[in-house]
């Protein structure tokens, strides 16, 4: 009787969390498929889990605009790392001064940086602050400054690490060997949130690297186009998939794969992020519950 | 007792320290705060924010009198109230079977899989669903409904199916999120009751019912609550990307953020941008003052403030 309970439950269980995960790898299954497939085959056909027939058309297609789909990446790579490292530093400094016992005003910074969590100016104003007053338009600025690069949330989140997870008899012990607060800063609080560090770190690269609403925003000019991110590049073939004919080297009027070029290009996108995740699941994990704690 | 001198000179690295932050934070959220007169201004670009004349309320009558106003706001809060309720119940639902998976192996793969879609961009998901519905090229048409023998369907111009397709979409890209946090919270919860109940003979049904359920209902009732007070704010993402920000499709996929960018960007109306970002801020601001207040009273740790 029990048994039978416990087989019963098994099989619902994983019966129903294998159809579910399922329907969250397929569509990325056809991705990769459809980026493979011949192009003619996919304009008579439709895109299918069986093309009749392959071809790395789309992906020569690729290399021959190297350049840009090359450039796209370096402003991906450089706009993740730079925000992220950006928003770490920015980050740990600020909680490490608001976890200060008894600092003057503590009080004060700390309601104010709760309290735009509660509260914000709205997008329009954002904007206008942005391309108005700071000048962030058409500029790598534009894709790194606005909205990501810190956030009260994971301030509070790294104060509590601090608070909890580092023992102030260490940092009692350092003052007292003539450590100025800089050097302990750098060389006791770093080092030992590591873990923490780790955790909003991930989520906020993986927030720089997927963005495409501030080059939305910010990037809206022909200037701005150098700047564009894989996604922003993914976005405009979105709006017209005559931009990858005007920015590739193909003479225009010369036909190009069109409906599987866009899906390969798609593909260029999610493999890094694919890549990486297996081994930073933990930490993607970890992101998620510390998180839910007080979003 | 003496009252203690502050010893600045101690304090001054701090300040240093968080300088940085402070100035972001002026940058980025403060000074968009008193941004926010521009939604009481007839705006003149040259003249700037403060040169600019004042329109009073007249920006916020020009708003509610369109008709598509009110249209947008109820899809806004109806979509959230939708993503919130069937996301909220899908993701316990999975959260307590991924917690019945006795392989580890498998448990830890289902939850790896499931939570692939959240790490993509909704771009990306936009070019996934467009490998499905695309008209000419999508498999939908092609390879279910033609050999079906029926006529290819212009997803992307017929209003009535983007209800299901939006919430398909969000729920694929999101419930693993969410069924990731309602895990952390069962896995929490102590084995002893299980194993005694097990012991008096309950089966797994009516553990899930008397013992899962009702140790969760704390975190289930606030997650909603704290949700319910972003219910003016939708995933601007989502509504732009997937519907590919069609006009023909904007009565049953506009929401707020959506309107907000297509009247600035698209037709540089600062007037009625500024006035729905505005009433989005304002509104959401109540809304989070009245849910925290209800949070604390009924779990006050988790409680923003």
């Amino acid at each position: 009787m029990k048994s039978k309970d416990e087989l019963k439950w098994q099989i619902i269980s994983n019966g129903v969390m294998g159809i579910v995960s399922l329907a969250a790898l397929l569509p990325f299954i056809l991705l990769i498929i459809a980026s493979f497939t011949d192009e003619k085959w996919a304009l008579a056909n439709g895109y299918s889990f069986f093309p009749g027939k392959f071809s790395t058309e789309a992906y020569g297609y690729i290399m021959n605009n190297a350049a840009m789909i090359g450039r796209g990446y370096l402003n991906t790579l450089l706009v993740t790392l730079i925000g992220t490292a950006g928003s770490i530093l920015f980050t740990s400094l600020f909680a490490y001064a608001l976890a200060k016992d008894n600092l003057p005003f503590g009080r004060i910074l700390n309601f104010l940086c709760i309290f735009t969590m509660l509260f914000s100016g709205g997008q329009v104003a954002s904007y206008y602050i942005w391309s108005n007053v700071f000048h962030v338009r058409d500029t790598y600025l534009g894709l790194i400054l606005p909205n990501l690069m810190m956030n009260a949330f994971n301030v509070i989140l790294v104060k509590n690490y601090y608070k909890t997870s580092i023992p102030a008899s260490l940092l009692e012990a350092a003052k007292v060997d003539g450590a100025s607060e800089f050097s302990i800063f750098v060389r006791i609080v770093m080092p030992l949130s590591i873990p923490i560090n780790a955790t909003i770190g991930l989520m906020t690269g993986l927030a720089y690297w997927n963005d495409w609403i501030n080059g939305l925003y910010y990037l809206t000019s022909r200037k701005g186009e150098r700047f564009y991110t894989i996604q922003l590049i993914l976005n405009r073939i979105n709006d017209s998939i005559a931009f990858l004919q005007s920015s590739s080297n193909i003479v225009t009027g010369v036909s190009f794969p069109a409906a599987t070029a866009r899906m390969a290009i798609a593909v260029t996108g999610i493999i890094p992020v694919l890549i990486v995740y297996p081994f930073l699941q933990k930490y993607f994990v970890k992101g998620i519950t510390v998180g839910a704690v007080k979003e | 007792m003496p009252k203690k001198k502050i010893r600045w000179k101690n304090y001054v690295p701090f300040y240093i320290m968080a300088l940085p932050g402070i100035i972001y934070m002026i940058c980025n959220n403060y000074m968009p705060m008193f941004g926010i007169v521009l939604a009481f201004k007839k705006l003149d670009v040259t003249k700037g924010i403060l040169g600019s004349p004042w329109a009073g309320f007249k920006n916020f009558e020009f708003l509610f009198k369109t008709k598509a106003t009110i249209g947008i706001i109820r899809n806004t809060v109806l979509y959230n109230l939708l993503f919130l309720f069937l996301g909220t119940a899908l993701a316990v639902a999975l959260a307590i079977l991924l917690n019945e998976v006795k392989s580890r192996k498998m448990g830890k793969l289902y939850q790896s899989l499931i939570l692939i879609p959240y790490l993509m961009s909704w771009v990306i998901a936009s070019y996934l669903v467009y490998a499905f519905l695309a008209q000419d090229i999508g498999i939908i048409n092609n390879s279910i409904l033609r050999p079906l023998g029926q006529d290819a369907i212009n997803w992307y111009s017929e209003k009535k199916y983007w209800p299901y397709i939006l919430t398909f979409a969000y729920m694929w890209k999101n419930i693993g999120y969410m069924m990731i946090i309602y895990y952390s919270s069962i896995v929490g919860l102590s084995a002893d009751y299980f194993e005694a109940a097990s012991l008096d003979g309950a089966t797994k049904w009516q553990q899930i019912r008397q013992i899962t359920l009702p140790l969760i209902k704390g975190t289930i009732i606030t997650m909603v609550i704290l949700n319910l007070g972003r219910i003016v704010t939708s995933d601007f993402s989502l509504f732009y990307q997937i519907p590919k920000n069609n006009g023909a499709l904007y009565s049953v996929t506009q929401t707020l953020d959506v309107y907000v960018y297509n009247a600035l960007m698209k037709n540089s109306d600062f007037a009625m941008s500024s006035a729905a970002s505005v009433f989005q801020s304002i509104v959401g601001f109540i809304f989070v003052l009245i849910t925290n207040a209800v949070v604390r009273k009924y779990n006050e740790e988790s409680a923003l403030f």
